[in-house]
């Protein structure tokens, strides 16, 4: 790579979105939806239940077809891509963190064999090294090693999810769609959870879109804030700015609803 | 004498057709399972109408079949289909691999090396090596589909990480020319290398589950392990006692009340013809009558 080629790769977004629609028939899934996601950038996507926000989660991710619009991700076009393609991206590059972890992770599978899974996709055939990695990813997200063998079905909902996370990480990808992470989470465990994320999002420099119905969670962790209503996007900008000063009714009345908690 | 009231090797030729083209298709994809409309037999599933079917579309004539079960030829199973086709098509019968143009094997490959004129058909009772850890359908093709394999050395992990080592001693999953991953019927892993290279074609029948698939002679085949835990073709550390053979497959088998233990080959005509050639094993040499 020229020098010039490097500052222009510094200077392209990961993610270019442009007017994704994903329609159900007659009702609206999300509709025109464009952002650019930066390296290292934690997006929060906001909005009541309904709006749209996991629908446009699973699009970027190309487990759902859009009707409409372009993903480009780096110089590669998501949605025109080969499923051999897509599929071997989400198991490197990519990351998908989801709300039930027990729906996401092996059951029947210790916790060791789940966070080895991808290793193993992508062509890990050394034992001793597999286990070490799973040990060390497993320690990264707070559970004992001595827990390695045991299924996921003896941990808790918290574990689980943290089990989940290190399973999805293990591979080092650059981008993390996370969908409501701490949903169904006990409001403790989810403060442990949030610090958890946000360490390792520091750490590894992740570019992280993460879905929430929960403004806490946006506020500790993104960067920047797209608030949705009805499929569509009413109002984006920096965390701090769209949250503390709401230029959109429907945003002022989530914020307030919030405080009002 | 063949039975007049069953078409040649029982199945109608239009079935035999579906099912030869079923056939050559697996050959031309090795170890792809090929979906075929499996045919009601007169046995029960389980006792191998996955492999019936599969010899009575290769049967000709002039064939000479051989059937067993475990490597023996004279369990119930083995010898109710060795009649079946004695009945239906007529064909020679042995117990003899040497002699043998058709094997119909359920558990085993023969001891005694195979040749190009020959067609050994394995029964098999689940095809999909991935569906212990995948039960859906649509989710193991996509994997078949796609080469995206990790989930066999998840099952091979998992054996490691609960007994300190791959514990997996029968149905040892298999790749196929670098491409399928494949379930070689529940052979020990012990029989694994003598898939791999073998002059004559190997079928694979799955009868409940609809699904043949194929080795072509000479085909690679690899089964599938860790770079620190190699795969072993292992066996109980004995030679038999009744041959001697110091490298075929034993059967551990109790001789009376008191537990005491003797290992033989668990193919019975190989170890039959080691005795015939003179070899002699602990038990054969000094008791013969016991051994018997
Ligand atoms: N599989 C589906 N079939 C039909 N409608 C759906 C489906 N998934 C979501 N929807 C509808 O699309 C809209 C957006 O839903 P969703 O993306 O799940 O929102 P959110 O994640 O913000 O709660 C809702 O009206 C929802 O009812
Ligand atoms: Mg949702």
């Amino acid at each position: 790579m020229t020098v010039m080629e490097n500052i222009s790769a510094l200077n392209t977004p990961l993610l270019q979105v442009d007017g994704l629609t994903k329609r159900y028939g007659a009702r609206i899934g999300c509709a025109d939806v464009s952002f650019d996601l930066w390296p290292g950038e934690v997006l929060g996507i906001v909005g009541e239940s309904g709006s749209g926000k996991s629908t446009l989660l699973s699009c970027l991710a190309g487990h759902q077809t859009p009707d409409l619009g372009r993903v480009r991700y780096e110089d590669r076009d998501v949605l025109a891509m080969a499923e051999t393609e897509r599929r071997r991206l989400s198991r490197t590059d990519w990351a998908y963190v989801h709300q039930n972890p027990r729906d996401w992770l092996r059951m029947g599978v210790s916790a060791g064999g789940n966070v080895g899974e991808r290793l193993m996709a992508i062509g890990g055939r050394h034992y001793g090294q597999i286990r070490e990695t799973a040990t060390d990813w497993l320690g990264r997200v707070e559970i004992a090693s001595d827990r390695i063998d045991d299924r996921p079905s003896a941990f808790s909902g918290g574990m689980q999810q943290r089990l989940q996370i290190a399973r999805n990480l293990v591979t080092s990808p650059r981008l993390v769609f996370m969908d409501e992470p701490t949903g169904g989470l006990d409001v403790s465990v989810q403060a442990r959870l949030l610090d958890l994320l946000r360490g390792l999002v520091r750490d590894l420099g992740l570019s992280v879109i993460i879905v929430t119905h929960d403004l806490a969670v946006v506020r500790l962790l993104a960067h920047r804030l797209m608030v949705m209503k009805s499929g569509r996007v009413v109002e984006q900008g920096l965390t701090d700015q769209v949250l503390d000063d709401p230029q959109h009714a429907y945003t002022q009345l989530l914020v307030s609803s919030v405080l009002q908690v | 004498m063949t039975d007049q009231s069953y078409n040649f090797a029982y199945l109608d030729e239009q079935t035999k057709r579906m099912i030869r083209r079923a056939i050559l298709k697996g050959i031309a994809v090795p170890g792809y399972q090929v979906p075929f409309a499996s045919r009601e037999m007169p046995m029960p599933y389980g006792w191998g109408t996955g492999g019936v079917q599969v010899t009575a579309a290769c049967l000709v004539p002039e064939d000479r079949l051989k059937v067993i079960d475990q490597g023996a030829d004279d369990t119930t199973n083995a010898v109710s289909i060795r009649k079946f086709f004695a009945r239906t098509a007529g064909v020679a019968t042995t117990e003899r691999t040497d002699e043998a143009t058709v094997i119909q094997t359920r558990h085993r490959i023969p001891e005694t090396p195979l040749t190009p004129d020959q067609i050994l058909v394995y029964q098999v009772p689940i095809p999909e090596p991935l569906r212990f850890l995948e039960p859906r359908e649509s989710e193991t093709r996509k994997m078949h589909e796609l080469e995206e394999y990790g989930l066999m050395h998840v099952k091979l992990y998992e054996d490691i990480a609960r007994h300190g080592q791959i514990a997996t001693s029968y149905a040892y999953p298999v790749r196929v020319e670098g491409r399928y991953v494949m379930d070689p019927s529940p052979i020990p892993k012990f029989d694994n290398p003598k898939l791999s290279g073998c002059p004559a074609i190997q079928l694979f029948g799955a009868g409940r589950e609809q699904r043949i698939y194929a080795l072509p002679p000479w085909t690679e085949v690899v089964s599938l392990d860790f770079d620190d835990h190699p795969f072993e073709a292992s066996k109980a550390a004995h030679d038999c006692d009744l041959c001697g053979a110091g490298h075929s497959y034993l059967d551990e088998v109790i001789t009376d009340d008191q537990g005491t233990r003797m290992f033989v080959c668990s193919d019975t005509d190989f170890c039959a013809g080691r005795r015939e050639a003179g070899h002699q094993g602990r038990l054969w040499a000094s008791q013969p009558e016991a051994a018997e």
